[in-house]
């Protein structure tokens, strides 16, 4: 019953989680982006104090029911063992903890947070692992298949679905999210849950706390028989049969252990007189995952994509000279410009307090309509989110990023505090823009400035009839990239954006 | 019909692609119908019958007797289809099945151009009239010195046309799209100062172009002028349909004036755009009802094609047919030409009224105005445009009582319709397609209006 309870649950958070990631319309999150705000870190770097209460007394309360329920790796986890069990039924075993990996990835990652290395914490952290497997490796999926109901819907002159682009924002984060997924899938199938035992530092922290749990699953030693058929399925390991104890520390309070015992022996109850039943014995070193995954990080950076064979043969010219009508001219690329700061979405309040906040978990790239939002590829603040113009630009009426994010690292902003939020200037290159490049007046990034904040001059000031300038005042201009994804010069935009460290407000 | 031959979008590709299967699987299908279904079972080949091959009408030319059949295939829409190197290329196959099909049921008359579909009109078109014999069938192309009219390149433009059509003498050769920029000065730089309005009339006489005319889209002074020059027109080119009879649109010239002054002469007309590209076909609800109310077994374009051939001086009508289906629709109005009677004139001119309401923009989907330099996909975004004008989905204000609905159809249609980075926000304004509009649209300032539109819907959803 308890574990129907647990699995019940469970499936609600993570259906509704990873619908979060997936859900581009904004829909879901209007009604469950709670379950996001309610992630330990998350809320921990968010300074949500009601929340971090909340999860403190429901371990003591119960055990780590929050590894259970509420976190998506864990769940996923889960899932992946489920799948295991089938080929093999009764395939776990008791192992002691591995205690100096344990409370050394907890120390490696709190000194990271305090040095704001944001890549190893959201390397490490369970929720921003989940984040970037969902975003990276289900989400496109979950797209191709709303774009197959587009395709139909179009078909069927329906405005039901529309499609959407599927794109690979940084290769660096696929890379990592696909090792990720790769290295807890091998965990989940051999061993269960190995990773929230022994790498997961809000596993470990919860573990602290949950030892002194109210309620524990408890073994009536009067009624044990000795079999260890619980232990067999403890995918925690954490069940010592011989000893009948149970490591608490390690428990996600899963139940399964309950619904399998023969004899009725274990339940989850108070404690009468229970001892300690931690049994702690150092392990033969074992490769850790951190490291490994650390090293497969370093070689993700080494994959490369082969540039694209641009298989344009030089096609024989004509001898006629003429305008042919039809066909398009070809999409040039656009590359990126080198800023000096890179730029944050409005909400975020300065680069430094999204460094220190973020714990690049995706959901603002996933959610991030215009493909503004991509994770970093700095290797300090890798897979947090960055701005980039080439796809799209930060419309106007669109806070997505700011309505989603869960750890206050980008601040919740209404679209009148967006209109007036400067987290950049815009900055007109001379030599690209095409008044001089092709003699022609433009004038498109005056026309799309939802500040006004570009006026067109003449270029000569002597000669009021000469070919038109834009000129940025760049105390009302908001850095919202109109003008630099809109500017035909091609590949780097006549005018980009120059990002602010601090966010200022005119 | 004219199609509404918007492509190059990767969708609407496979929408074509599908259409070309699909419609060539229908074809197959119905002839085996006509062979195994019951006689007194309607299916849907006895209700329409077979496609007449015998029954076309045939107009004379007043001088030189030719019999040219009232449908004449417009060369400027064939299909297209994805090379291997990922750019269009003309599908000759469905080229040789059109043009067969179409000889096979009557029609003589070809008009190309050496500028139609991307410079491959012509090739195409010669391979696929080659397999026929020569005296079966009429062509006609053009002079299109459009953009470099000096006399080595008009004479090198007139050279490749008769190796491309794989011919050595042309039926009729037109002065392409007179009236167009700034008037006569325009047609005597492209014409008279480099001497080759006189050459071609030495090639006439040669009896290597037998007919000679010209093309006309704009300033009637050069309409006037070109007519009465004193040189012997064979034949003139003009637009003509029931909206443009009485109610040109921009710059154009009413038809009914055209088609009267080369009446009074005794000219042959020719007639392009007798569907406006389609938009004649794909009219709104209402207008669909009123039309089909009357002949209810006939499609709406055939309404447009009846109009456009009745005229006694009509030679022949012009069709860019890219869909078998629409060739098989025409070719059913035009075997043989029912002509509109007076009361049905009026009926047409209440029509036209009718649809003078919607404010939708006159683009006839040519594509003269493209390639864009800056990648813009100008037809794409007029007809969506175009389309929800007819459809009802371009709301007046956030107040109005289906916002929510015509702004998603217009924004999801839209992002449908043209790729991100071909809308109409990437505009610069550099105005280099405007010359090239045969209708005389402003497209910059269009473009600008139907963004600003795009704009206001985004931000007030």
């Amino acid at each position: 019953m308890l574990r129907k309870i647990r699995i019940i649950a469970a499936a609600f958070c993570f259906v509704l989680i990873t619908l979060l990631f997936l859900d581009f319309t904004g829909t879901i999150h209007a009604w469950f982006g709670w379950l996001a705000k309610i992630q330990f870190w998350p809320a921990l770097l968010a300074l949500n104090v009601g929340v971090v209460a909340g999860l403190v007394i429901l371990t003591l309360l119960l055990g780590r029911v929050y590894c259970s329920v509420i976190c998506p790796l864990g769940v996923l986890q889960d899932i992946i063992s489920w799948f295991a069990s089938k080929r093999k039924k009764y395939r776990f075993s008791y192992s002691p903890a591995l205690k100096w990996v344990r409370y050394g990835t907890l120390v490696v990652f709190i000194v990271a947070c305090i040095a704001g290395i944001g890549s190893l914490v959201a390397l490490i952290s369970p929720y921003s692992a989940y984040g970037r497997i969902a975003s990276n490796l289900f989400a496109p999926i979950y797209q191709e298949g709303n774009n197959l109901l587009a395709y139909f819907a179009e078909r069927m002159d329906s405005y039901a679905f529309y499609s959407v682009h599927v794109w690979v924002r940084s290769l660096a984060t696929m890379g990592i999210a696909i090792l990720s997924f790769v290295l807890l899938a091998i965990l989940a199938w051999r061993n269960g849950r190995t990773y929230c035992n022994t790498i997961c530092p809000v596993g470990t922290v919860l573990g602290f706390l949950s030892r002194y749990a109210l309620l524990k699953p408890r073994i009536d030693t009067d009624k044990c028989n000795g079999c260890g058929l619980c232990a067999r399925k403890c995918k925690a390991s954490c069940i010592d049969s011989k000893n009948h104890a149970i490591d608490y520390s390690r428990c996600v309070t899963c139940m399964d252990c309950l619904d399998n015992c023969r004899q009725g022996a274990i339940s989850y109850t108070r404690a009468r007189k229970a001892g300690k039943t931690t049994s702690v014995k150092e392990s033969s070193t074992k490769d850790t995952a951190d490291v490994s995954r650390r090293r497969a990080l370093s070689a993700t950076a080494l994959v490369a994509m082969s540039s694209v064979l641009h298989a344009q043969q030089k096609k024989l010219e004509d001898y006629v000279e003429m305008k042919k009508d039809g066909g398009f001219a070809p999409i040039k690329e656009r590359k990126e410009p080198d800023r000096l700061a890179s730029l944050v979405p409005p909400g975020a309040l300065s680069i430094g307090n999204l460094a220190q906040h973020c714990t690049g978990c995706q959901l603002c790239v996933s959610v991030c309509e215009n493909h503004v939002l991509r994770p970093s590829t700095d290797l300090m603040k890798l897979m947090q989110p960055e701005m980039a113009f080439d796809r799209g630009y930060c419309r106007p009426e669109c806070t997505k990023c700011s309505e989603v994010c869960p750890t206050g690292a980008i601040k919740l902003i209404t679209k009148e505090d967006k209109s007036a939020i400067q987290i950049g200037h815009a900055v007109w290159v001379k030599d690209l823009c095409i008044v001089n490049t092709d003699g022609m007046s433009c004038g498109n990034c005056e026309r799309h400035c939802p500040t006004k904040s570009i006026q067109m001059v003449a270029k000569d000031p002597a000669d009021p009839k000469s070919l038109k300038i834009p000129v940025i005042n760049t105390e009302t201009c908001i850095g919202c990239g109109a003008c630099e994804h809109l500017c035909p010069s091609r590949p780097y935009s006549a005018i980009y954006v120059e990002g602010h460290e601090m966010h200022r407000t005119i | 019909m004219s199609s509404c031959g918007k492509n190059e979008n990767p969708q609407e590709m496979n929408r074509r692609k599908f259409l070309k299967v699909f419609g060539g699987g229908a074809v197959a299908s119905s002839a085996a119908l006509y062979g195994c279904a019951p006689k007194n079972e309607p299916g849907a080949a006895v209700v329409l019958g077979e496609v007449p091959t015998d029954k076309m009408t045939y107009r004379q030319h007043p001088t030189n007797g030719d019999k040219v059949s009232i449908l004449g295939y417009g060369c400027m829409r064939w299909p297209l289809k994805q090379g291997s190197d990922g750019k269009d290329q003309i599908d000759q196959e469905a080229v040789n099945r059109l043009v067969d099909y179409a000889i096979e049921h009557g029609v003589n008359y070809f008009d190309t151009s050496p500028v139609y579909v991307q410079g491959m009109s012509e090739k195409a078109t010669g391979i696929a009239l080659a397999r026929h014999p020569r005296n079966s069938y009429y062509l006609a192309t053009k002079l299109s010195n459009f953009q470099n009219y000096t006399r080595e390149n008009s004479l090198a433009m007139y050279r490749q046309s008769f190796r491309d059509l794989q011919t050595d003498y042309l039926d009729y050769y037109l002065l392409h799209s007179i009236g167009g920029g700034n008037g006569i000065e325009l047609f005597n730089d492209r014409y008279i100062n480099n001497g080759m309005l006189d050459f071609l009339v030495k090639e006439r006489e040669a009896g290597r172009i037998r007919n000679l005319g010209w093309s006309f889209h704009g300033d009637v002074k050069v309409f006037d002028y070109v007519l009465d020059m004193g040189i012997k027109w064979d034949f003139v080119q003009i637009q003509l349909n029931y909206l443009d009879w009485k109610h040109a649109s921009g710059r154009n010239v009413n038809a009914d004036y055209l088609y009267g002054e080369l009446e009074k002469r005794g000219i042959p007309a020719v007639i392009m755009e007798p569907l406006l590209g389609g938009r004649l076909s794909n009219v709104p609800d209402h207008i669909v009802g009123r039309l089909k109310q009357q002949r209810p077994e006939n499609s709406v374009a055939s309404w447009a094609f009846r109009f456009a051939g009745s005229p006694d001086g009509v030679l022949t009508v012009l069709s860019g047919m890219t869909y078998m289906e629409h060739l098989q629709d025409n070719i059913r109005t035009y075997s043989p030409l029912i002509p509109v009677t007076d009361e049905e004139k009026d009926f047409l001119e209440e029509t036209a009224q009718l649809m003078m309401k919607y404010p939708t923009i006159p683009c006839n989907d040519c594509k003269y105005c493209m390639p864009c330099p800056y990648a813009l996909d100008i037809p794409g975004i007029l007809l969506h445009y175009n389309k929800c004008v007819n459809e009802g989905n371009v709301p007046k204000s956030a107040q109005d009582e289906n916002y929510a609905k015509a702004r998603r159809a217009f924004l999801v249609g839209y992002d449908r319709s043209v790729p991100k980075l071909r809308q109409a926000n990437h505009c610069t304004g550099c105005e280099q397609c405007n010359p090239h509009c045969p209708q005389g649209i402003d497209i910059p300032k269009e473009m600008q209006r139907i963004d600003k539109f795009v704009e206001e819907l985004k931000v007030n959803g």
